[in-house]
């Protein structure tokens, strides 16, 4: 593998220097010159006016893939009810397969989910591979992983997606691993390049300041797993009800599903909401809240509306709740219709796991905060009088004016 | 006597804040952008050193391992500075361009030179890539069981551990037997900052480099010839909306931003 740059075309003019992000190129006498810091991304072939700059010795070979068809999304369970992930991958499924003219596959794995799974069909599903059996009561990588691989390889889906929960985004790269295929981690964004029938995986890196788009090379399934709440979820009019001819029920063979994983307990903290992934509306708190004490005016505001608390990491670091209610980078990556931010900044870190959310309010005293930049709706003023005068106007019932 | 030798999978990442897309040339602004140690790592480092320190034990010894450009030395000396044992990097024209797949790769090559690693800790994702890919995909290389999320290790055997993981909505606790792999979440740890003792050690730590060859990798198996999946575009996101800011006294900010929630029917 080599790059190189053609000394008689190129101008130094430095444009490839810029889109560097690794600060892989210097100008030297007037020329580009790549030094090892090159992790051969492209970025500066794109970029260079002058075609300049070339990549060699990457092997390409052609490999055969016409064994591998349509499409299978990975219905996760949690309990005896299937995640609203999997029936968005459903959805989404159906679009690719059908630009592919190709067939549309789940696999649902569980301990009684067959209820849940079938609801898959009312989403366009043309098949359903249903492995429902109590060895599959807790989600363990090995016992999961076991099943996924077995599947994938009798069937050979050109394309297997799931969603990108936090048991998937361990789960997914052990299958891919077994099976020697790519994966591409947290898509936002999937497409069908029509002319080379192939997966465009497009995904936010560097915090979300950047999408980059991936293709699988040289390896089948295309594999991606997908952010919860980016896809819609869309019912399909007139979808059969006669599904039965339409399960194939996978033989569960009790004795290769031995796990070495032993799960001595499981604690839910009692109840508290805490898998904030899953409302639709977040309200959270930050650095501007002054104290543990003052989320339980959040809680109320976020219980009005049927929602759930969340919080910065300097709420976070400071003690005032919990880690599992932590938005954003270090913490978890939420897409609800509403995220109201009382008292938050903003830092890229917090808006990499929130700016995807549908509605952004923002309640800020500083009106250079970074939030008003992603915010749909913002408010400058003291959070501790907006938040108890609207708390009172939603109780009361009353204008205010 | 534990013996249990621990090596900790670090990266050095680009401060992401100020990484930026110019949206009329498509280009990326990168002024300012230094490399710091990726920050869910330095848990990883600070965990592995917790272990030795809480078991008493010079039996338990800690490696720090970075795959990367030559410069990466300098994240493998702070992981020294606050108490890894020793450090590898794993450096090579032919490891550039990697996917998570070629990075695990190269790591379980380079965890087999070191030998005998019964531990191995990672951090949960990176600051860059973001994929939290390569810790499952090194433990499935290395044949071995993985664990995400850690955030809390009890007990620690030559054979077994008890952890305690974080899942979207519970705590479940393990247990499980080594060798094993483990990501560790935030929760687990405060990282310590260097002692001046342990800056002095890292000043005079002589940290070896292992190419390709060291590491007895094949070249199809590592960098971009090895890796599945290939980065073809790379973009700036659009933005969508304009902020609206809501004027006037506080009753008439509440009542407009009362009004737009019962239009989003949440109220």
């Amino acid at each position: 593998m080599e790059i190189k740059v053609d000394k008689k075309t190129c101008t130094g003019c430095g444009i490839c220097k810029k889109a560097c992000l690794y600060d892989a190129i210097d100008i030297i006498d007037g020329k580009a010159v790549i030094n090892e810091n090159c992790i051969f991304c492209g970025a500066c072939i794109d970029v260079c006016r002058f075609n300049s700059i070339r990549i060699s010795g990457i092997d390409e070979e052609e490999k055969d893939f016409s064994g591998y068809s349509g499409v299978c999304v990975y219905l996760e369970a949690n309990g005896s009810t299937l995640s609203d992930v999997g029936f968005e991958l459903v959805s989404e499924g159906r679009k690719l397969a059908d630009k592919l003219g190709a067939g549309l596959s789940a696999l649902a794995v569980g301990s009684s989910i067959k209820e849940s799974a079938v609801e898959a069909f009312d989403y366009g599903l043309d098949k359903l591979y249903l492995a429902d059996s109590p060895v599959f009561s807790n989600n363990v990588d090995d016992v999961f992983s076991k099943i996924l691989v077995q599947v994938i390889a009798r069937y050979r889906p050109d394309i297997f997606l799931a969603g990108a929960t936090w048991f998937g985004r361990t789960l997914i790269p052990k299958v891919a691993a077994i099976l020697r295929t790519g994966l591409t981690a947290d898509c936002t964004g999937l497409e069908i390049d029509e002319e080379k029938k192939i997966l465009l995986q497009t995904r936010p890196t560097f915090g979300g300041s950047i999408l980059a788009t991936i293709i699988t090379r040289n390896a089948r399934p295309q594999m991606a797993t997908v952010r919860p709440h980016v896809m819609e979820k869309k019912k399909i009019t007139g979808s059969t009800k006669n599904y039965e001819d339409k399960i194939e029920y996978i033989e569960i063979e009790r004795s290769r599903f031995k796990t070495g994983y032993n799960l001595i307990g499981v604690d839910r903290e009692l109840n508290e909401k805490i898998n904030i992934t899953d409302y639709n509306v977040i309200v959270s708190g930050g650095r501007g809240l002054g104290g543990g004490e003052k989320f339980s005016m959040l809680e109320e505001l976020a219980s009005l509306l049927g929602g759930v608390v969340g919080a910065s990491r300097a709420a976070v670091d400071s003690g005032w709740i919990s880690y599992p209610h932590q938005v954003g980078q270090t913490g978890k990556t939420v897409n609800p219709k509403i995220y109201i931010a009382c008292g938050i900044s903003g830092a890229i870190q917090h808006l990499a796991g929130m700016q995807t959310s549908d509605i952004i309010i923002a309640i800020n005293k500083d009106p250079d905060a970074s939030i008003f930049k992603v915010a749909n709706y913002g408010i400058v003023g003291d959070l501790f009088e907006v938040v108890p005068v609207l708390i009172k106007r939603i109780k009361n019932g009353k204008p205010l004016i | 006597m534990i013996q249990v030798k621990i090596a900790v999978c670090i990266k050095q990442v680009p401060g992401t804040t100020e990484i930026k897309i110019n949206p009329e040339t498509n280009t990326l602004i990168r002024e300012g952008v230094e490399n710091i140690i990726n920050p869910f790592d330095s848990y990883a480092i600070e965990e592995a050193v917790r272990l030795k320190e809480r078991f008493n034990d010079e039996n338990i010894e800690v490696t720090a391992l970075s795959m990367g450009p030559p410069q990466s030395i300098e994240i493998l000396k702070e992981a020294i500075s606050v108490g890894a044992d020793s450090a590898v990097l794993l450096s090579d024209r032919a490891f550039a361009g990697a996917d998570t797949w070629a990075t695990a790769s190269t790591l379980a090559k380079g965890i087999r030179k070191i030998g005998d690693c019964r531990l191995i800790i990672l951090g949960k994702q990176t600051l860059d890539g973001d994929t939290g890919q390569v810790g499952p995909e090194l433990a499935q290389k290395m044949k071995i069981p993985f664990l995400g999320y850690v955030s809390c290790i009890t007990e620690l055997d030559k054979n077994k551990m008890r952890v305690k993981r974080l899942m979207e909505d519970r705590y479940e606790t393990f247990e499980i037997n080594l060798p094993i792999a483990i990501s560790v979440v935030k929760d687990i740890n405060v990282p310590r900052v260097p002692s001046l003792r342990g800056k002095m050690k890292a000043k005079n730590a002589v940290i070896p480099v292992w190419g390709a060859k060291e590491i007895e990798a094949d070249e199809k198996e590592v960098g971009l010839s090895g890796s599945y999946t290939k980065v073809v575009k790379i973009f700036a996101p659009q933005i969508k909306h304009e902020t609206k800011i809501i004027e006037g006294a506080i009753e008439e900010k509440v009542e407009e931003l009362h009004k737009i929630l019962k239009e989003l029917n949440v109220l």
